[in-house]
């Protein structure tokens, strides 16, 4: 059914319909409502059967997680940021041991300096854990990829995290189509276990694995990412046999056929750049736009064909990596094997800042005739930033710089002391 | 055909294999058919204490439940010891995740088994000291908090014994350890520090919590049936001797567990709801002395120079106790055989 | 696309003002977007929200630069906050005060505005009266609809019943109907003048 709703609404509608079993979560900005509105379906009674816990950290909350998943149950949890960091052990473990929870990342920037606005610093810092990690573009895909996501986790054995930009998607009302419970039981069946821990049937879960073992249990975590480079399309695919519409997938493109600058982007700035590319397209400027849905696993082969005939690559990347480069274009680069492509990285939109259309307009146009920077960080505000490394340069005890670069700018507190 | 002595070092009716005692009072061990839930195999250490109450504790709580029981264990000695890879020596499901997260992870168990429909089936969430005072004691205070349905046990070895013997929350004060070495002006662990999680677990008004030693196998067994009587949340605090760490001989393991307990050092009490419903008044009465000397980390209170005002302090911890938890009945000698005098019920346990 | 910016204190109900609209634009079978200028906010912070409503489906997300309509719930934000940002010539405006236009002080800031799309309502008292509470979001909403006719007053009531319901859907309803006829009637009386 039609609704203009809240992202995080539809997100938990979506999530009450793929029957979880155990529910756990800590509150943090801005995945709160998702958690807020699953509770009270819990307690009404309307989502049942169904245990909510309200866990005393986010770390309790993965590993709430781990033991009823573990215990057969389908399991969901939802954090951002600071949660997603202080979890980090557990969201590892989970994944090692091979179970299939399906957790919400609001992705929200990581401190310090603490704030609470969406960048993909969060989901970034976990590339690494072996989860399954899925970029929704609006809402609508928000709430089908978390439908999908209990299918693909539990096929493979393998945890995924849905990525929706916090705010951004989570606090937006827009249009989306809920699905009703006959199709969601049609796309997902009852939870399959592939290892349970059963009185009947007794084994043990989490050995220690030395020297002799490690590198083969490890390898098996590689070989599932690759499956799921199969299944993720595959399962895109039956769910638009389904619901009736894309979503999902590797790989989102748009007005690439002819393209000869490509951007690559995850997440719901793709919107706002698309309505960019149609502008500069109407101005003559070959331009598209590669929307990246599975961040991991990384579809290098897929992203190789699609900027097959591109000249070059703007990576629009969410998230830092202080003393490295890009993120995101270090994945694209090491797509494009055969020919190296010039692939610019675009720090854009960190902690919350709007990627608005006219700076991306400004930026394309420069990419396009190869007058960036190796390295570009959007609507920098350079003499903001030269002053306080001028300061620093000029004495010792200059104090904490984002307070004093807040006071340059004359946000609150400026002027205290 | 080859047979085994087997010696039996408990004397007297209640002995392991006594078959003339009811049923219902013999030992969980003495049944041909227990579960034996920590099967042998495993690679502890000659003497380890853990090993002997995880077993006792364990099979209890498969008898009390019909053999419907999953459990969780926190990263340590037990866990290690218990799952070298490829093997495994436990009988039950077992499940291991991470250091400090074994209460939640065993909460999430239950409720899983609750969304089931099976709560029937019993979760039991284990750990070392290290585990469950400091690393875990978040999600242990969580999991008390929400009376999650989870009976968790700690074995108390006083230090984290795993990764070769560094002080813990339950590290007793001049106790040596790696990281409380016996050198300076105030060798060993410092005095007040340390957690009471037992009184922190009453503080909680949990529906059940008990403390037992190795050295009372059988009171360690009634307690935790006793706990698998009440739903919701319940801590079973057991004194578990390390022979590596703590410096005493191996087989000394239940005899070092008896003197922390006669002294008062370890009180054994029971409580319900935050309020305590019984303690085990000691038999025969020792000075703190006579444990601290058969224990190397504990050396260094006897040489080169006894320290006196140390063991004084150590000893008012031990008389503390016996206060607070009534520890003395009329029944109480001591070590030559006269009676201690009774000391009033206990005063100041909320 | 028609762009909407409205701007009001933490606590006033703003967000849920854009998203009242967002519905009301829904139910007309329009897409729509809204969202607030997101922050932690405490009350009685200056706060914003924005609104979209298009034919088209709506793909960007940056906040609105340049509304088309700015609705200030709250008066006391004109001269603290700069709320006529991005504003165009052609932009409608509706301002919460009991006071007429002229008499806010707006002048220089509207100059080149068209003074029959800058108008008032005393949403705050229309509210006190049938709410019983100083809350102006739903009968500034009615106003927008008689001043722009981006959506009608049976949208705006139908979104009120969408989230409100009894004693409160009904105050909103009336509250409602009196802005529409006060904008309505405001215009008319620019228009003859």
């Amino acid at each position: 059914m039609l609704k203009q709703i809240e992202g995080s609404q539809a997100v938990a509608q979506a999530i009450g319909l793929c029957r979880p079993e155990v529910i756990c979560a800590y509150p943090i900005t801005p995945q709160t409502h998702i958690v807020e509105a699953l509770s009270a379906a819990v307690k009404t009674g309307s989502l049942k059967p169904c245990e909510f816990l309200n866990v005393e950290s986010e770390f309790a909350a993965m590993s709430v997680a781990i033991g009823a998943s573990a215990a057969g149950a389908r399991v969901y949890t939802a954090t951002a940021s600071q949660g997603l960091l202080y979890m980090s052990e557990a969201v590892w473990n989970a994944a090692g041991l091979g179970l299939p929870i399906v957790m919400t990342v609001a992705n929200r920037a990581i401190g310090a300096p603490i704030n609470i606005w969406n960048d993909h610093s969060d989901s970034m810092s976990q590339r690494d854990a072996g989860w399954i990690q899925l970029h929704a573009e609006t809402s609508q895909e928000a709430l089908d990829l978390h439908i999908q996501a209990f299918r693909i986790a539990e096929e493979l054995s393998v945890p995924v995290m849905v990525c929706m930009d916090g705010f951004i998607l989570t606090h937006a009302c827009e249009r989306a189509d809920i699905p009703d419970q006959q199709q969601v039981d049609q796309f997902l069946p009852p939870y399959l276990p592939r290892q349970v821990l059963d009185p009947a049937d007794p084994v043990s879960i989490g050995a220690m694995v030395g020297p002799e073992a490690f590198t083969e249990v490890r390898y098996i975590a590689q070989a599932r990412q690759l499956q799921a480079l199969e299944l993720i399309p595959s399962v895109a695919q039956d769910f638009r046999g389904i619901f009736g519409r894309d979503s999902g997938g590797l790989l989102r493109p748009y007005r690439l056929e002819d393209a000869e600058t490509v951007v690559v982007a995850l997440g719901s700035v793709q919107g706002t750049i698309k309505d960019v590319v149609d502008e500069l397209r109407g101005e003559g400027l070959r331009i598209g736009v590669l929307g990246v849905i599975s961040f991991r696993p990384f579809p290098f082969q897929a992203v190789r064909a699609a900027l097959a005939g591109a000249t070059r690559v703007v990576a629009i990347e969410r998230a830092l990596a202080p003393g490295s480069s890009g993120i995101v274009t270090s994945d694209i680069r090491a797509a494009l094997t055969e020919r190296a492509l010039p692939t610019y990285p675009v720090i854009a939109g960190l902690g919350g800042r709007a990627v608005t259309a006219a700076s991306l307009r400004t930026m394309l146009i420069d990419a396009h005739a190869d007058a960036l920077e190796p390295l570009t960080f959007l609507d920098l505000n350079r003499s903001l930033a030269e002053r306080e490394l001028a300061r620093t340069r000029a004495a010792r005890r200059t104090g904490p710089a984002a307070e004093n670069m807040l006071r340059d700018i004359g946000v609150v507190a400026a002027g205290i002391g | 055909m080859p047979y085994q002595q087997i010696k039996f070092y408990q004397t007297g009716s209640y002995v392991v294999g006594n078959r003339l005692l009811e049923e219902g009072q013999r030992s969980v061990q003495s049944d041909a058919h227990r579960s034996n839930s920590l099967t042998c195999g495993h690679r502890a250490c000659q003497g380890c204490g853990e090993a002997l109450g995880a077993r006792y504790a364990l099979d209890t709580v498969m008898r009390a439940t019909g053999g419907k029981m999953i459990a969780v264990n926190a990263t340590g000695c037990l866990e290690v010891f218990s799952t070298p890879f490829p093997e495994t020596s436990w009988q039950m499901p077992w499940l291991h995740s991470l250091f400090g997260n074994a209460p939640a992870v065993a909460a999430g168990v239950a409720a899983a088994l609750r969304a089931k429909g099976r709560s029937d089936i019993r979760v039991v969430g284990q750990g070392g000291d290290g585990g469950t005072v400091d690393i875990g004691f978040g999600c242990l205070s969580g999991m008390f908090e929400r009376d999650d349905d989870v009976l968790y046990i700690c074995y108390d070895n006083e230090a984290y014994m795993n990764t070769g013997v560094q002080r813990s929350g339950a590290t007793p004060p001049a106790a040596r350890t790696a990281t409380t070495q016996a050198v300076g002006p105030e060798p060993g662990n410092v005095f007040s520090q340390g957690k009471n999680v037992p009184l922190i677990a009453m503080a909680h008004e949990i529906p059940y919590v008990a403390t037992a030693t190795v050295a009372d196998l059988r009171d360690l067994e009634y307690k935790a049936r006793r706990a698998m009587d009440f739903r919701g949340a319940r801590y079973l605090h057991v004194l578990v001797p390390c022979p590596l760490g703590w410096g005493s001989a191996s087989g000394d393991t239940i005899k070092v567990a008896r003197l922390a307990a006669q002294s008062g050092l370890f009180p054994v009490f029971e409580a319900e709801n935050g309020e305590l419903t019984s303690s085990t008044a000691i038999r025969r009465l020792v000075g703190v002395t006579e444990y601290l000397r058969i224990q190397k980390r504990y050396a260094h209170l006897f040489r080169p120079v006894e320290q006196t005002e140390t063991i004084a302090r150590i000893q008012a911890i031990a008389d503390r106790n016996i206060t607070r938890f009534g520890l003395i009945d009329d029944k109480t000698m001591t070590q030559d055989g006269s009676p201690a005098g009774s000391v009033p019920q206990a005063q100041a346990v909320r | 696309m028609f762009q909407v910016r409205l701007h009001g204190r933490g606590g006033q109900g703003v967000v849920t003002s854009a998203e009242l609209l967002s519905v009301a634009a829904f139910s007309e079978g329009k897409h729509a977007q809204a969202f607030p200028s997101f922050g932690s906010e405490r009350m009685g912070a200056p706060v914003m929200a924005f609104c979209r409503i298009s034919d088209q489906p709506i793909r960007t997300r940056e906040p609105v630069v340049s509304p088309d309509a700015l609705l200030i719930q709250d008066s006391t934000l004109l001269h603290q906050v700069d709320v006529f940002a991005g504003l165009q010539p052609e932009s409608f405006m509706l301002i919460n005060t009991p006071r007429g236009f002229e008499d806010l002080g707006l002048d220089e800031y509207v100059a080149r505005m068209h003074r029959d799309r800058l108008l008032v309502v005393p949403a705050t008292q229309m509210a006190q009266v049938h709410l019983g509470r100083p809350l102006p979001g739903v009968p500034l909403l009615a106003g927008f609809a008689a001043l722009t006719g981006q959506v009608s007053l049976d949208s705006v009531i139908t979104a009120i019943g969408d989230r409100f319901s009894g004693k409160i859907a009904a105050g909103n309803t009336a509250a409602a109907r009196e802005a529409f006829e006060f904008v309505q009637a405001e215009r008319k009386a620019l228009a003859d003048a």
